[in-house]
């Protein structure tokens, strides 16, 4: 089983659009996880099921019961995050600022501050329209630990590949370059990366590139929106030249993405030309380099 | 005062809105405008302004002395985040997974964890006439945006009077960074496109936005395109609607030089003078 994975640095790159053609062209040979937990958006193309829903549980919220508390202060004293401060003559916790790291329960003199697992989000198992298998994920609003949720995600995905022998699993990567991307790339065999012909996308791709280094993970380009800006085409053409990352093909910019989109469709169902056949060739391609 | 601009999904056009918005208001007024997108900040490519200024951002994790360490495992056993772990004859640190909460290192009973600081990224603070722009960049492998944010903030809020206008791009999603970008904000301008990805973030992005109990408004970037969710969910919540974007490959082909857009397309520099019009109400108390 090869994992690859399809991330972008920037949002609105025809990412998610392109993951769930290949999602698709894959059928049932595939496993999709859908890692973009923060603005999940896969399912609307794929159309799962939502057959097998789990939450998810990670991190802490330090509560304080007023009954047992002293007044000491000791606990607003330490924490180091702004997260607990006298309010209305009582000591109160900040949930949006509250990291959970349990020092104050750790040394209230009274023992009055306990610690709450917190539900982060829920985790789905589905069948698609395609009768392939798809793990995602809805985080809870201003959720912490994404990255966490992302692993189990992939995680399961990968354990349902295993189990069904795929070929592949299909990771929808996030955006950005913090822990939800750092766990989306851990372990995979093939990253494509999605960038469109801007100087924001060639900034933001040669920075998501510099973290795929370290992982030393194999990588391909799929440059988006091509012909909005040819000269920055060529650029990044000439980066992905100079760093031997493979230039899988250019796509115009096209309205079908968002027209497919907008009737729930992937656009290798919705557009039967040029951009179809591109794709195609595409997958053909990632599959042939994951498997290398 | 602080507007910020964020949105669910990413790529709606909230770096567009905030550079061309920024330069339009620095015409006639003082305007900070914050890059707090530390992961991929963009704003910075669009404009041309003097560096004034520079510094690095820390964050703090503990370093084990060996010499001190009783090796009783309590740093271990305190800490929430493995960050930090005994194995065998050693302790080991994980900086990367550390919050800093200074627990382990100040409840070792033998100070043998002391906190030291760590590069995790870079401030800068440019000026060009009334507009200062300040950007902060996470260092490439570090996973947590968070703290460069909130450090980001205080800079701001140090150097800056209260009354000075303040525009934040800020990171895209709906989880810790856009909270740290958005919570001390007056109100939110949400950029969403008419697309089902679009409408299904944004209202990710408006959750995000009540259970903060923030003040939102919302501008829809290439309207024309996808269909009417968007706008008759508007409608429906009674959520104000304060500017229409359209969709035009013009906008997106001036974006992917680094120009600014309403410099030369009359249509989105009008679209660009009803949200000035929004923020100089709301800011002499008009109800939006």
């Amino acid at each position: 089983m090869k994992e690859i994975v399809i991330i972008s640095g920037k949002g609105g790159t025809g990412k998610t659009s392109i993951t769930a053609s290949f999602a698709y062209l894959g059928g049932k040979d595939v496993v999709v996880a859908d890692c973009d937990v923060d603005a999940a958006d896969l399912h609307l193309l794929m159309n799962p099921d939502f057959a097998h829903e789990e939450d998810f549980y990670s991190g802490e919220l330090a509560k304080i019961n007023q009954a047992k508390c002293t007044f000491c202060g000791a606990c607003a004293e330490i924490c180091r995050f702004e997260a607990i401060s006298l309010k209305k003559d009582q000591y109160s916790i900040d949930q949006l600022n509250c990291e959970g790291c349990g020092y104050c329960a750790r040394i209230c003199p009274a023992q009055a501050i306990t610690n709450e697992t917190l539900n982060v989000g829920k985790c789905y198992i589905s069948t698609t329209k395609t009768g392939s298998k798809m793990v995602h994920a809805r985080l809870g609003i201003g959720a912490d630990n994404s990255g966490k949720l992302v692993a189990k995600v992939k995680n399961e995905a990968k354990r349902i590949a295993t189990m069904t022998n795929k070929a592949f699993v299909i990771v929808d990567g996030s955006p950005g370059l913090g822990c939800p991307v750092v766990s989306s790339l851990s372990g995979a065999n093939f990253v494509v990366m999605v960038t469109e012909s801007s100087i924001s996308g060639l900034h933001d791709l040669k920075r998501v590139y510099e973290l795929v280094k370290k992982f030393k993970i194999k990588a391909g380009c799929i440059i988006n929106k091509s012909d909005i800006n040819p000269k920055i085409s060529l650029e990044i053409s000439a980066f992905l030249n100079k760093e031997n990352i493979f230039h899988l093909t250019n796509l115009p910019y096209n309205e079908n993405f968002t027209k497919a989109m907008t009737i729930g469709q992937t656009i290798v169902e919705y557009d039967h030309e040029e951009l179809s056949i591109q794709l195609t060739n595409c997958w053909k391609k990632v599959k042939e380099l994951a498997n290398q | 005062m602080k507007i910020a601009i964020a949105s669910g999904k990413g790529g709606t056009g909230k770096t567009t809105l905030s550079v061309n918005l920024a330069h339009y208001l620095a015409k006639e007024e003082k305007i900070v405008l914050v890059d707090l997108d530390v992961e991929e900040p963009n704003s910075g490519l669009f404009i041309d302004a003097n560096l004034i200024h520079q510094e690095h951002k820390y964050k703090m994790h503990p370093v084990w002395v060996e010499d001190k360490c009783t090796l009783c495992g309590l740093c271990q056993q305190v800490c929430n985040f493995h960050a930090i772990i005994r194995l065998g004859p050693q302790i080991m640190v994980f900086p990367e997974l550390c919050h800093a909460c200074y627990a382990c290192s100040e409840l070792c009973p033998v100070n043998a964890l002391p906190m030291h600081k760590q590069k995790m990224g870079e401030l800068k603070h440019f000026q060009k006439e009334d507009l200062t722009f300040i950007e902060s960049r996470l260092d490439i492998g570090q996973e947590q945006a968070v703290p460069l944010i909130s450090q980001t903030q205080k800079y701001v809020d140090r150097h800056f009077k209260k009354e000075i206008l303040k525009i934040y791009d800020s990171p895209p999603g709906t989880s810790c960074p856009v909270i740290e970008a958005t919570k001390d904000a007056d109100f939110i301008i949400l950029v969403t496109e008419p697309t089902p990805f679009g409408f299904h973030d944004l209202k990710l992005a408006i959750d995000t936005m009540e259970q903060l109990e923030k003040d939102f408004v919302v501008v829809i970037n290439r309207d024309g395109i996808g269909n009417n969710e968007v706008v008759n969910y508007c409608k429906a919540e009674s959520i104000p609607v304060i500017a229409r974007i359209p969709n035009d490959r013009r906008i997106a082909e001036l974006y992917s030089r680094g120009e600014l857009i309403y410099e030369k397309h009359p249509v989105f520099k009008q679209e660009l003078e009803s949200i000035k019009q929004f923020i100089l109400n709301y800011r002499n108390g008009g109800v939006s």
